[in-house]
Formats: structure tokens, C-alpha cells, sequence
């Protein structure tokens, strides 16, 4: 903490009586702590959507867990494996549950478990109430593509539809329509906005100037210039024109023998594929900005007097666990620890802002002694992990988790070490770091490029490697879904070396010699 | 603004659903899974749920991901070692952990199989899918044996101690109401009138005096009601139910004779469990009887009867002889529901087959809801067999079977028991 923080403390302690810090909460301490982690909050200037809060027990979170942090969901066999697994694991005490499951919701749903002391509570309610709260109505990835207020209802209505579905059509047809969807559901975000729907006004008034500008074209003369046939066929056949990246998308409107409920199933899995999108895109920044603001809140509190030496031995111990990070010979490594990379960088942003070192004037001259509240929020608001990383990570940071960069040629017979924790490696880990969390270098670029229409209604898929790395295993797995989709023949095309069209994958599975 | 909401009471196990899906869709796997297990059990080991094991590839989620080859770049921490430019053996496969150690996939996903445990009646009904206790609607109803008192509301007459107090006060309360309830609407509206003439100006005398004297008079009458009366009192009713015995007693034969060998007294020992698993649905409490025989027959415990040697040869009218008795002494047809299931080689005295089919179709069979005999052997069938045809072809509640491995016993003893095929006695 800082000096000045300090003899704030000095100031209140006098005057203020902690909060109670017995480890069984009761609705009343809740609603205390509560009450000042929002003033704190405010303080802070946090932006959040109003909280409901839930008390729940050990089964029901792991029921919320099952869901994949829906709080309601469709019945689905893939779900009841999560929750047995989830169970089994309780169970055998190979991990504890999460403290909390957080919904980006308005309003903001979090579930604090029954069997937490008051202490973690707090912190629950620090971490998930005002952090990732405020991170899902800041972030621009959320304001631009989730609706926080409509996603309950939609929620609901999916589970209805589901459940009628199954009433109507049989529980076994829905499961295959829904584990095809969620074979692609990774291909039913759309990552660029479409435009904006048209008004049926402008569109006339569109209409009426293309008609014009048509008409203002005319010229018989034109006429007698002799047609090329051949180029028109080419143009006619081709569909989509132009190649589709949102599978799921493309079937919901165009799969040619889709019952009507069976697109709209389709239609409910890529919209909470979509819904979900944006949280993939910023795991680091979201639990480290969670992470900064309960660590910033609990420690101002404890600054005011509000809150004891016991409370905050408590808090630490839980906290120095969440964002702790193994190294890479450690047993526990299992790769980089969001937690830990974004509490840390956030903490790192706020020194900058603070403490800035000649190094950080250098690699950071627009923050380096601005206004830390300020400057943490910009990046809150303005950034996803990738964009996040290679605009904020110090060389301070890097040096302090030694990081260093692999560099895996499969030509190769070894793997070179590209670059470490030195003066001349910095740039080159910060890229290479924020290319890890880069979605589009971890997803596989896979687009409808034709659907051949007026043929045989042969889907084409084309699948466009990233650095050399080739499609998984359960391609054919994942083709034969995307067939029950579509209904006709589909196959996965790649550019070889000598630059033709190969076919790599296809349903049904063709004969050698065909 | 923040609201606490305690959803502590709301419902559980909201993943209920979710569960049985999965089991649903897994139907396969779980079911040979346990009929494996089945192997690994005592016979009347039956309290416990199961452990299942689904290899993990069936259970897989297929999605497009990236594979093998091309350039990858990865940044680890904790840098302990490393300079730009090392060049380190790729280590054996495992998502690019670019360690010298490289044992790091020890702690990542690992490739075990997926294990869950379902729960005894889970168990039970996935094992006895399709399969329904031999005889069972047709004979309960004619073997009424047993009674039960039995709550059955209330009646208007009885004994005192069997006075139901608040059913009969609330007859009470429900009569001084219908007894009472025009005079008091009169003593009503005439204490309204005599407030209007109170509130009068003028005296009225006359008429008070009149009102009030017909207000005492209802009043009167409405306290003569009496409290409680006969009409009121209800008594509890009891009756006598019938009620099907839920006691079963399991006879389990078996031959072990010099020729009887280890191996196939196991694959005895697996139709017996299942026997047992099987009646333990239908019956709370299931006596099992063991006897063993060669020339002579014993009643002896679990461990002795699958686990003893014994040499000499064979008289198996001897342990029907045995059970016999033992049905008259201590298990009367009457009270019990009787299973018996021998097991055998197929090995007999031939003199003594004729006596096994007397003894069946005279005594035993008549008391028994159900017997079965299996024969497991590779060889030809001997005289026990031709005999015991005999018995099958005129008796409903007699079926045999031959096993010759231990994969026959499952589909032997759904074919025993399968749903609707013993045909009607």
C-alpha cells in the first residue's frame, strides 16, 4: 500500500470499529460487507449492473458448474457428463469447487456458496459483484455483443423450446441436432458485426436510385454487343459468393432438408455460442481485473480500519493461492495461469502509473505517472487479452515470471528457445504471448466456400492452415455432424504444397477410386 | 442497488436430467460394464452401487481443432536455464511443453478412462432390464398369506379407545353451527333492531321490553345445543389387509463331486449371484440356502459350499432329498416363496436320475415358485438330463439350461427369465 493510504489508516482507525470477522456470515454481515465493498467500489469508480446475489449450497454449485455457467440450460448428455465428473472429482477431493460462478447478467447473478467463511464471501463478493461485473458492462467486446438484460429470458425460452422439441420429435433426434450444433459451435460466432438492418423506407429510396441510375444507364446500342456465354455460367453456380466462416449460420438459413425446429435449435446454440464469445477473448483480463479489484477493495478496507488482521490473513492465504503461478518444471505447471498473468499485469499498470522506472517511461511514455484509476479502466474498457498484452506487459513483468519463448518448427528434430527474459528478447515474448491468447491463431480457419446449389448440393469447406499446422484427428468426426446437418455430401478441401485443391476429409466416406 | 437471494432450499440435483441422458446415451457401454462387475461380487453383495468404466474415446466431443505439425510458438514461465538460441531434444509428445524434464503431461489431461458410479438401484434396473420374476403376477394373488391391520378411515361406531377426538369435535363443531345458525341469524337482526330503538329518541319501552324477551329466549335456546352428542363421536377403522409375503428363500444345489472342478463351480457361483440379485428386487428378506452333494448331500455356508474339494461320486437325489426336508421343516410353502437352483456336471448315478425327476415333480416343485437347473459341461448330455427334460416338458416352473462358458451364463439366465415367454400354466 502506499504512504498515503497509510496515514489514511492512521486517521480512521481511531474512529471506526472493524466489522465483525467470525467465520460464519449471516445475511446481516453479508449485507454489511456488502454495503461497504460498494462504497469502496464506488470510489473506484466501478460501473455495475445491479447484483443479485444467491446463497447457494455444495450440490447446487455443482449443478450450476454442469451448465457451463448458464444458470439455465437445456437438457443435454454432455452436460450430466460434466456434472459427473465434476461430482466424481468433488467427491475424491482432487478440487475444491470454485468460490463463485458469476453470470453476465442484468441483472449481474453470482452465487456464493453456503459452506464459504464470511471472509471469502467477501471476497467472493468483491471479486465477482463488482469486478467482473463491472468488466462486463465496461469491456467494448461485451457492450458490443451480449445483451446482458435479455440473455435470462433467452436462456429460458431455449430450454422451453428444447424441452418441447424433445415432446414432439423425440428426445433422440433433438440429441443428435444438438450435438451436431455443438460438434460446430465453435464456428456459429460471428466475429465481425454485420451491418445494421435497413430501414424499409431506405431501402425503397435505395431501390428507386438503383432503378434510376439503371434506367440513366440505357443505351441500345449496347444490345448488339455479342453476350460471353461462358463467363455467366461460371458466375451463376457460385454459391455462397463470398466464403462463409459462421458454419452454424450459414446452415440455420440456408441447409436445404432442416425441419423448422431443428434451425431453430441451430439457432439457439450459436446465439449462446456468440453469447459466450467475448468471454473467451478476454479470460486473462477478466479474472485479472476481478483479481486487482478485490485485492484494491479488501486491502482499502482493511486501510479504513474496517477490517481486521484476521480477516486479511484469511483473504491473503486464498488470494497468494488463486494467483499463483508454477513454473514450467513444476508438477502443478499446466500452462500460463490467467489469474496470475492478469492480476499481475493490472498491479504492474497501477506501478507505472505510480512508481514508473526509467524503463517504464521508456516502453510506457503515456502512462508512465498518469492517473492510475483512469488508465486501468481505459484498459479495461478498450481491450482483449491479445491487444491486452502486447500494449501492457512490462519487461518488469517478464522478468519477474522469467518468461521465455519456444519456438516449435516440426521440421525440425528440436525446438529452439527464441527468445528470454533479456533486453533483446522483451518485444519478442510480448508477441508471441499475446499471439497465445489470439483467437483466431488457436481456432482453425475453416469456411464454406461453395454449396453448389444447382448440382448435387455438395457442401465444400476449405481449410486454410495457420503457420503449417494441420486440421485434428476428429475432422471426420466433426464432417459426419455437419452431415446431418446438411443432408448431402460434405468435404473439406486444403491448398498442398504444389498449390492445388486437395480433398482432406469428406462424408461419406468415398471409396479409393472414386 | 444489490439484492441477497437464499436459493439454499430450491431444488437440488437441477442436473438430474442431465445425468440420465448420459446414462441413456451410454446405455451400451454401462450395461457391459456391468455384467462384468457381476464377476467380482459375493453372492449377496448386493447393497452397493457400481463403478463404471467407459473408455474415453467413446465419449468424445469432436470439434475442428488444430493437429500435429507446422510452427508453433509457446511462452512458458519460470525460466531457470534457458539462453536465446539453446536447442533442446523435442521432448516426447505433450502439447509442446518445451522442458527438458518434460514430464508435464503427468499433470495435464491424461488419457484414463472415464469411471463414475451409478447407484444400486441404477445398477439393479440396468441389469435386470427386460427381465421380470418368473410366475410371479400369477401366483401372488392365490398365495394371500399374510395380513396386516391397516388405517381405513373412520366409522360412526366402535369402541371407546379407539375415539378419534378431533375428527369427532369437528363433527361436533359442525353440527352446533348447522343446529344454531337460524337463530342466530334471528337473534342477529333482533339486536339490531333493539339498537335501532335504543338509538331512537323516543322511549319505546313496550317494544324493548318485548325484544329483549325474545332475545333471552333465543339465546337460551341456542346454549341448549348440546356440546357434543353420540351423532358426533367417529372412531378410527382398522381392517385386515392381505398382503403377499415378501419372504424368499433361495435354494442353491450344487454337485461337487471329484468331476465338479474350480472353474466351473465359478461359473455356478455367477448364476447364483444373479439369482440372488435378482429375488433381492421383489423379496425384503431372502434366506439362502447352500447344499452341497456327492453321494451324500450337506447343508453348509457360502465360503465351504464354492470353495470345498470333495471326491467321489454322485447321488444328486440326495440334495433334493435334503431340500426337501428342509422346506418341511423350516420353510412352510405357505409363508415363503421358494427358489431353488441346482447346478451340475451332468455327472450322475443312472440309477439314480429316475429318482431326481420323482422327487421334483412329486415334492418339490409343487412348493416352489420356481426351479431351474444348469448343466455346465463340453460333453454329451447323461441321464440327469433326459430326465430332467421330462420334468420341463410338464412343468411351467421347471426350466434347464446348458452353459459350457462363463459368456453364456448372462444370456442363460435372461433366456430363463425373459419378460412373457413362460407360457401360461
Amino acid at each position: 500500500m502506499t504512504n498515503k493510504n497509510n496515514t489514511a489508516e492512521n486517521i480512521h482507525k481511531t474512529t471506526v470499529t472493524p466489522l465483525d470477522d467470525t467465520p460464519d456470515w449471516t445475511f446481516d454481515l453479508l449485507g454489511q460487507y456488502q454495503h461497504e465493498i460498494a462504497r469502496v467500489a464506488d470510489f473506484y469508480r466501478l460501473d455495475t449492473y445491479t447484483n443479485q446475489i444467491e446463497v447457494i449450497t455444495a450440490e447446487q454449485m455443482m449443478d450450476a458448474y454442469a451448465s457451463v455457467g448458464m444458470p439455465i440450460g437445456y437438457s443435454h448428455w454432455t452436460f450430466g457428463k460434466k456434472f459427473i465428473q465434476t461430482e466424481q472429482n468433488y467427491k475424491r477431493g482432487q478440487m475444491g469447487l470454485a468460490y463463485e460462478i458469476v453470470i453476465n447478467s442484468s441483472p449481474c447473478i453470482s452465487y456464493l456458496m453456503e459452506e464459504n467463511t464470511l471472509t471469502m464471501q467477501a471476497l467472493v463478493m468483491a471479486h465477482a459483484c463488482y469486478g467482473h461485473n463491472s468488466f462486463f458492462k465496461g469491456n467494448y467486446l461485451f457492450k458490443s455483443w451480449t445483451d446482458a438484460s435479455s440473455i435470462i429470458d433467452y436462456l429460458l425460452f431455449a430450454k422451453k423450446y428444447i424441452a418441447q422439441c424433445e415432446q414432439k420429435y423425440g428426445i433422440s433426434e433433438v440429441e443428435s441436432t444438438l450435438d451436431a450444433c455443438h460438434a460446430l459451435m465453435s464456428h456459429g460466432v460471428d466475429r465481425y458485426k454485420r451491418p445494421q438492418k435497413i430501414s424499409l423506407d431506405e431501402e425503397l429510396k435505395r431501390q428507386s436510385e438503383r432503378a434510376e441510375y439503371l434506367q440513366s444507364q440505357v443505351n441500345a446500342l449496347w444490345r448488339t454487343v455479342p453476350k460471353k456465354e461462358q463467363q455467366e455460367n461460371e458466375q451463376k453456380y457460385k454459391f455462397p459468393k463470398e466464403p462463409q466462416e459462421n458454419i452454424l449460420y450459414f446452415i440455420e438459413k440456408n441447409a436445404p432438408l432442416l425441419q423448422p425446429w431443428q434451425r431453430e435449435i441451430v439457432r439457439i446454440v450459436r446465439k449462446i455460442s456468440q453469447y459466450f464469445y467475448p468471454q473467451k477473448q478476454t479470460q486473462v483480463m477478466n479474472e485479472g481485473w476481478a483479481c486487482f479489484w478485490h485485492y484494491t477493495i479488501l486491502n482499502h478496507l482493511y486501510d479504513e480500519g474496517l477490517v481486521t488482521d484476521k480477516f486479511m490473513l484469511e483473504f491473503l492465504h486464498s488470494h497468494t493461492n488463486v494467483v499463483a503461478q508454477p513454473e514450467y518444471n513444476s508438477k502443478y505447471y499446466s500452462g500460463i495461469n490467467p489469474y496470475a498473468l492478469g492480476f499481475n499485469m493490472f498491479i504492474d499498470i497501477r506501478r507505472i502509473c505510480e512508481h514508473p522506472t526509467e524503463e517504464d517511461k521508456e516502453y510506457f511514455p503515456e502512462i508512465a505517472g498518469s492517473n492510475w484509476v483512469d488508465t486501468v479502466h481505459f484498459a479495461m474498457e478498450n481491450f482483449k487479452d491479445e491487444s491486452f498484452i502486447s500494449q501492457y506487459l512490462s519487461p518488469k513483468l517478464i522478468r519477474d515470471f522469467k518468461l521465455f519463448h519456444i519456438h516449435d518448427d516440426s521440421d525440425d528434430n528440436y525446438v529452439e528457445i527464441g527468445a528470454i527474459h533479456n533486453e533483446q528478447g522483451y518485444k519478442k515474448v510480448r508477441h508471441n504471448l499475446a499471439n497465445q491468447y489470439n483467437l483466431s491463431n488457436l481456432e482453425v480457419n475453416i469456411q464454406i466456400v461453395d454449396a453448389n446449389i444447382d448440382g448435387d448440393r455438395a457442401l465444400t469447406l476449405r481449410y486454410t492452415p495457420h503457420n503449417g499446422i494441420e486440421l485434428g484427428n476428429s475432422k471426420d468426426e466433426v464432417l459426419k455432424h455437419l452431415y446431418y446437418l446438411w443432408h448431402f455430401d460434405v468435404k473439406i478441401i486444403q491448398e498442398d504444397s504444389a498449390g492445388e485443391d486437395k480433398v482432406i476429409a469428406c462424408c461419406p466416406q468415398k471409396k479409393e477410386d472414386d | 442497488m444489490t439484492n441477497f437471494i437464499d436459493r439454499r432450499l430450491n431444488s437440488k440435483n437441477k442436473s438430474t436430467v442431465n445425468r440420465q441422458r448420459f446414462l441413456r446415451r451410454y446405455k451400451n457401454q454401462i450395461k457391459k460394464s456391468v455384467s462384468e462387475a457381476i464377476n467380482k461380487r459375493g453372492v449377496t453383495d448386493i447393497d452397493s452401487g457400481e463403478s463404471i468404466v467407459i473408455p474415453n474415446r467413446d465419449l468424445s466431443e469432436p470439434t475442428f481443432h488444430q493437429g500435429d505439425g507446422g510452427v508453433k510458438d509457446r511462452v512458458h514461465p519460470g525460466n531457470d536455464q534457458f539462453s536465446t538460441g539453446d536447442r533442446i531434444p523435442r521432448p516426447p509428445k505433450g502439447q509442446g511443453q518445451g522442458a527438458g524434464q518434460g514430464d508435464a503431461s503427468d499433470s495435464g489431461e491424461g488419457e484414463d478412462d472415464f469411471t463414475f458410479s451409478i447407484s444400486k438401484e441404477e445398477y439393479l434396473n440396468l441389469l435386470f432390464e427386460d427381465l421380470e420374476l418368473p410366475n410371479l403376477e400369477k401366483n401372488q394373488l392365490d398365495k394371500l398369506i399374510e395380513y396386516k391391520t391397516v388405517r381405513s378411515g373412520y366409522c360412526a361406531e366402535g369402541v371407546a379407545s379407539n375415539i378419534d377426538i378431533v375428527k369427532s369435535l369437528q363433527g361436533s363443531i359442525a353440527r352446533r353451527i348447522a343446529m344454531s345458525s337460524s337463530k342466530r341469524k334471528q337473534l342477529k337482526a333482533l339486536e339490531e333492531e333493539l339498537l335501532a330503538l335504543i338509538n331512537d329518541k323516543h322511549d319505546n319501552i313496550q317494544q324493548k321490553r318485548e325484544l329483549m324477551a325474545q332475545i333471552e329466549s333465543l339465546k337460551e335456546k341456542i346454549a341448549k345445543v348440546p356440546f357434543i352428542d353420540t351423532f358426533d363421536l367417529r372412531f378410527r377403522n382398522y381392517a385386515k389387509q392381505a398382503v403377499p409375503t415378501s419372504k424368499a428363500v433361495m435354494f442353491c444345489l450344487m454337485d461337487v463331486s471329484g468331476s465338479m472342478d474350480q472353474a466351473t463351480k465359478e461359473m455356478a457361483k455367477r448364476f447364483y449371484i444373479l439369482l440372488y440379485l435378482f429375488l433381492s428386487r421383489t423379496y425384503k428378506n431372502i434366506d439362502v440356502v447352500y447344499i452341497r452333494h456327492h453321494t451324500q448331500a450337506k447343508e453348509v455356508d457360502e465360503h465351504e459350499f464354492f470353495y470345498s474339494q470333495e471326491t467321489g461320486g454322485t447321488i444328486a437325489s440326495s440334495a433334493l432329498e435334503l431340500m426337501n426336508d428342509i422346506i418341511s421343516e423350516r420353510y412352510n410353502d405357505n409363508q415363503w416363496n421358494i427358489y431353488g437352483a441346482q447346478a451340475s456336471d451332468g455327472d450322475n448315478w443312472a440309477d439314480d436320475s429316475p429318482r431326481c425327476q420323482e422327487i421334483l415333480e412329486k415334492q418339490i416343485l409343487p412348493k416352489s415358485r420356481y426351479f431351474s437347473y444348469i448343466e455346465i459341461t463340453q460333453r454329451a448330455h447323461q441321464t440327469l438330463w433326459k430326465h430332467y427334460q421330462q420334468v420341463e416338458e410338464s412343468h411351467t416352473n421347471f426350466a434347464m439350461q446348458h452353459i459350457k462358458t462363463v459368456a453364456d451364463i448372462y444370456p442363460v439366465f435372461r433366456k430363463f427369465f425373459k419378460k412373457n415367454t413362460q407360457s401360461a400354466a
